[in-house]
């Protein structure tokens, strides 16, 4: 039997996390010699049977206690700051990443590349490339995670979870769900697959070739009627959605919100919920009549069009 | 007003040690009550940030008048008990009584407004998962599952609170001329006080969501 | 065969006095007997757990009956052993003894609060006769709410009405601690337990009922089908976590601190001296509590919630565990000039404080935000709460039945096999758990019947200090059992302890004390030690 003693690291956060895990290792070494060190030579020293001194000794008690107080408040300052800053960086992707969505139901995980390529409980990367991972679940709480990465995100029905890493080695890394989802919540693994870069536009180019994200968005656009409504030429009033997505939207009570990924996906949904201002709430809620997969491929057609220009209001 | 030896269970040393023992008692009690309803005012607040367009539309299908009326008869009944407490340290039993037997009025009074104001919601199809009414919005019927949770649970509390009120008109008056502790009906009050102040918080909470546009 | 005189033990033998007792002392022995119960069968569904991870495929139970065992294992083991343990069975029989008073403050309401754990305990083991839960004991929704076949809606039911009975004792605890102490007795000359039983029960007694509320939204969300956390109607899954953990993070203090309660009696009792640095031990059981309020979030760092969030959670976890690090040097502290035999409780309390420190520091590494993304729902967790409820809690536990046996029962334990059982128990359960900490570093998830292959040795290692864990849970069952009636009487103080239930009868009489003692001299004043250090006697009869 192979028994490994340490994950492999294969992503820019392993290394940060490695490096605190060995401080916290190293620190917990430190205090377990200082705690059991004199406690071992107080036990063998004091036993009952020996002849030790005694005597009632008058020690500084406050003194000491404030000491092993005020020492152990900082370092807790210095650890919290340490993994507070590397969990800032590890939660906060930057700019340009590889986009993928990734659709989590019980008990395998869909993942879509934006160029259409699909993928079941298996994931290809190219190597040195930040990827954002866009999460959603189609049922339950799951939870995607990498070990050999160490990223982890909870994929939360009923919204958008993100995640983000950068793979710096190529090769083959076992992926599992670490949130229990029901009966074969063990079975709900893959593997995630880094390739060199000019591999992984070979296996994008060479597999199953389909629309890509936003085509599949769009035709789900028509097929839905979504052009009824929202195309320019119609006479419902509806507002435009060229050039939407990341802008301020004004809602009709005044407030103000950012069109992210969770407003499009909350406007499909349920759309009395927040009503643009000057508009009627006329639009029809497509709670239940649309899978996490076919929202994801939507928002990316609305994406597409985020810098285009909206057509002139008659 | 000195009270005269009565019956001092036999854990306690004398009779202000079970006094103040009781007296804490029921205040840590009704601290365990705080965070009962706490958790369920918080689930609230949480979801009216989230839908606060929705709670003001469902808000507005609440009956104002029968909450209203409630509100009266429960605080009124707050000043009852409050007179009943005041009576039983002045000893004066037969008042005590009669103020503990409004209280109970009052409150079984308030029990039959709601009964009616149930049965008016049921008919106005504000039951969420039954036939809930299709003009209010989607996360109206959070609104109404609140609704029901929240004055369900506290018409619960009122029941027992009119429990422990008739245990103690029970007490007193069938005492035989021994005196009864007047920690035990001001006890009994403080729970009824705090039954009325989760009411006072309720009402504006659950009724009056905006209204006022 | 000399007449044993009247204690509270063979005053009345009957069925009748035993189930309608208000002595709190029988009433510690009922909770004793029925967390016994509830032990055994989430000790048994842990074995069956451990022989299935032997192999990494899942091939000795089904996937479902699997879920079920960890759901039974994690249920029964927090509500039903370690939340009542020491509360209520040490805490029942010791807090009236250790402050002079007769009973506690409504021994009524005491024996109400046994019969909603039993009925509580009863709606639960029902449910797992008719099929089990398989929703882990943490409910999470909105699987537990909308989608889990099992009987979550009985097990939750049988978990609120438990609640009510913790709430009561806690209540209780508080009133009696605060306004029946003998006179004499100020806050600090009060044992360390009392503080400690009396942090625990503000916890228990304000976070209860909020676990209570959350279950029963969560029930009525699946009786009625209505969205209360079910998104696709409106609800916010991640809500239920906060309201859960809300109670279930100070839960975990409520499970920890009566053991450190435990722990600062038995080390002045075996160094012969006052324990160092009284106050800040008794503050730090109030800190504690105080701040075990505000960590709950930990258990969510990579749950959606906001990552600023997160770094406040992260921050008070790191404070909270401040006060147990002081508590650690101040035991450790005591031991310094004083006079240390190594009877069974000691032996327990060293387990426990070599444990909790590996416990507790395992805890920094998950209050350490960007560690816990990649340990967070591994094995690594799984260890650090074992360590601590199992390595801490447990050991305290049986320290502090040892130490109090003689008291309880009249009988002294053999004190061999108890100190054999000690070390068996110590490497049984090092063998058990330090394997999981590589393991979830490694990154092998919780809550799996199969996993990768490179994970068995680890597993095989596991499964193997299990079994020596469970003997030396067994060996104290048996001679405990067996000293009841062939272990040597014991007399009023065979540790020479300090501390008033050291000052009446073993067993004590019904209404305890003879005469309320009066209180002049602060805890544990044992007389100062010299250099040639005169045995105390044995322990005797």
């Amino acid at each position: 039997m192979n028994f490994p003693i340490f994950p492999k690291s294969a992503s820019t956060t392993a290394v940060q996390t490695d490096h605190l895990f060995f401080l916290l290792l190293a620190f917990s070494a430190v205090m377990m010699a200082l705690i059991f060190l004199p406690m071992f030579f107080f036990l063998y020293k004091y036993r009952r049977q020996s002849n030790a001194d005694r005597s009632s000794r008058k020690l500084p008690t406050e003194y000491i206690e404030i000491t092993w107080t005020v020492i152990p408040v900082f370092i807790s300052l210095a650890f919290f700051a340490l993994g507070a800053r590397a969990y800032f960086n590890e939660e906060v992707p930057p700019a340009d990443t590889l986009q993928i969505n990734c659709v989590g139901k019980q008990w395998m995980w869909k993942f879509q590349h934006q160029e259409g390529n699909r993928e079941i409980n298996e994931l290809h990367l190219p190597v040195d490339r930040p990827v954002t991972l866009t999460l959603a679940s189609e049922d339950v709480i799951h939870s995607f995670y990498v070990p050999a990465f160490r990223i982890k995100q909870d994929v939360v029905p009923g919204r958008f979870t993100t995640e983000w890493f950068q793979p710096t080695s190529t090769g083959s890394y076992r992926f599992y769900c670490t949130e229990y989802c029901g009966m074969d919540h063990a079975k709900m693994a893959g593997t995630v697959i880094v390739m060199t870069p000019a591999d992984y536009q070979d296996w994008l180019e060479h597999g199953s070739v389909r629309d890509t994200l936003a085509q599949s968005g769009e035709a789900l656009f028509r097929t839905l009627g979504c052009s009824g409504c929202h195309a320019g030429n119609s006479a419902i009033h509806a507002p435009p959605l060229e050039g939407l997505y990341g802008r301020l939207v004004p809602l009709s009570d005044g407030t103000f919100v950012r069109a992210d990924d969770q407003y499009l996906r909350d406007s499909i949904l349920n759309p009395a919920s927040q009503i643009t201002a000057g508009y009627a709430p006329v639009m029809p809620a497509y709670a239940g009549r649309l899978s996490e997969e076919n929202l994801l491929q939507l928002i990316a057609y609305l994406k597409s069009l985020a810098k285009e220009t909206p057509p002139k209001t008659p | 007003m000195a009270e005269r030896t009565t019956t001092i269970a036999k854990q306690f040393e004398d009779l202000p040690q079970q006094r103040e023992a009781v007296t804490l008692g029921m205040w840590t009690f009704l601290a365990t009550e705080v965070l009962f309803f706490g958790g369920l005012f918080l689930v609230y607040s949480v979801y009216r940030h989230f839908y606060f367009n929705a709670f003001a539309a469902a808000s507005k299908h609440t009956d104002v008048v029968y909450g209203t009326v409630n509100s009266v008869i429960l605080i009124t009944s707050s000043l009852t008990m409050a007179l009943g407490v005041r009576a039983a340290k002045l000893i004066q039993y037969r008042n005590t009584i009669r103020f503990l037997l409004l209280t109970v009025c009052l409150g079984l009074a308030f029990l039959a407004v709601k009964g009616f104001e149930y049965h008016k919601d049921i008919t106005d199809r504000l039951v969420p998962g039954l036939d809930f009414n299709p003009d209010l919005p989607l996360h109206g019927q959070i609104f109404f599952w609140l609704y029901w949770t929240m004055t369900g649970l506290h018409a619960l509390h009122v029941i027992i609170g009119l429990g422990v009120i008739s245990t103690m008109i029970g007490l007193l008056s069938r005492r035989n001329g021994r005196p009864v502790h007047a920690h035990s009906i001001e006890n009994a009050g403080l729970y009824w006080h705090f039954v009325d102040i989760v009411w006072i918080y309720l009402y504006p909470l659950l009724y009056l969501v905006g209204r006022h546009s | 065969m000399t007449a044993e005189p009247q204690n509270y033990l063979n005053g009345e033998y009957t069925i009748k006095s035993w189930l309608l007792t208000t002595d709190h002392k029988r009433i510690g022995l009922l909770y004793l007997l029925t967390i016994l119960f509830f032990f055994v069968i989430a000790a048994f569904a842990a074995g069956l757990m451990r022989l299935e991870l032997l192999t990494p495929q899942g091939d000795l139970v089904s996937s479902d009956t699997y879920n079920k065992l960890f759901t039974i294992h994690g249920v029964m083991m927090v509500w039903f052993f370690l939340i009542p343990s020491i509360p209520s069975v040490l805490g029942n029989f010791l807090v009236p003894l250790m402050i002079g008073a007769r009973d506690v403050a409504f021994p009524r309401l005491n024996l109400l609060s046994w019969y909603l754990f039993v009925l509580g305990g009863f709606f639960t083991f029902h449910a797992v006769i008719l099929g089990g839960v398989d929703t882990g004991w943490t409910f999470y929704t909105p699987y537990s709410s909308t989608y889990s076949n099992s009987h979550v809606t009985e097990m939750a039911l049988g978990i609120f009405i438990a609640g009510f009975g913790s709430i009561l004792t806690g209540l209780n605890f508080i009133i009696t601690i605060q306004k029946m102490r003998a006179p004499g007795l100020t806050w600090f000359r009060l044992p360390l337990f009392i503080w400690s039983m009396f942090a625990t029960s503000i916890i228990l007694v304000l976070a209860t009922p909020v676990l209570a509320i959350t279950l029963l939204l969560m029930g009525v969300e699946r009786i009625w089908g209505i969205g209360i956390f079910n998104p696709k109607l409106g609800g916010d899954p991640v809500l239920f976590q906060h309201l859960f953990w809300f109670y279930s993070h100070p839960a975990v203090y409520i499970m920890i601190l009566p053991g450190m309660g435990v722990v600062s009696e038995i080390i002045p009792c075996f160094s012969r001296k006052q324990i160092f640095g009284y106050k800040f031990v008794a503050f730090s059981s109030v800190a504690i509590a105080v701040i075990g309020f505000l960590v709950w979030g930990h258990h969510m760092f990579v749950s959606s919630q906001s990552i600023y969030a997160g770094m406040a959670f992260s921050l008070l976890s790191f404070l909270v565990s401040i006060p147990s690090a002081i508590k650690v040097f101040n035991w450790t502290a005591t031991l310094y000039r004083g006079s240390i035999s190594f009877e069974a409780p000691m032996l327990y309390v060293l387990g426990f404080i070599g444990l909790f420190v590996v416990g507790g520091l395992t805890g920094l590494f998950l209050a350490t935000l960007a560690v816990d993304v990649h340990v967070h729902g591994t094995y690594f967790v799984v260890a650090h709460f074992h360590y601590i409820m199992v390595g801490g809690m447990v050991t305290a536990f049986m320290a502090g039945i040892h130490f109090w046996w003689p008291k309880i029962t009249g009988r002294l334990y053999p004190e061999k096999w108890a100190q054999f059982s000690a070390i068996i128990l110590f490497i049984g359960f090092n063998l058990t758990f330090f394997p999981q900490f590589v393991l979830g570093y490694l990154g092998m998830p919780r809550r799996v019947h199969e996993y990768a292959p490179e994970f068995q040795v680890y597993n095989v290692l596991s499964t193997a200090g299990a079994t020596i864990l469970g003997v030396g849970y067994l060996l104290p069952l048996i001679y405990l059992l067996w000293s009841l009636k062939n272990g040597p009487r014991a007399d009023q103080n065979p540790w020479q302890a300090a501390g008033l239930e050291w000052k009446t009868a073993s067993p004590p009489p019904e209404h305890n004390f003879e005469e309320t003692p009066v209180i002049t001299e602060e805890a544990y004043a044992y007389p100062p030690l010299t250099s040639s250090q005169p045995t105390p006697e044995e322990p005797h009869g």
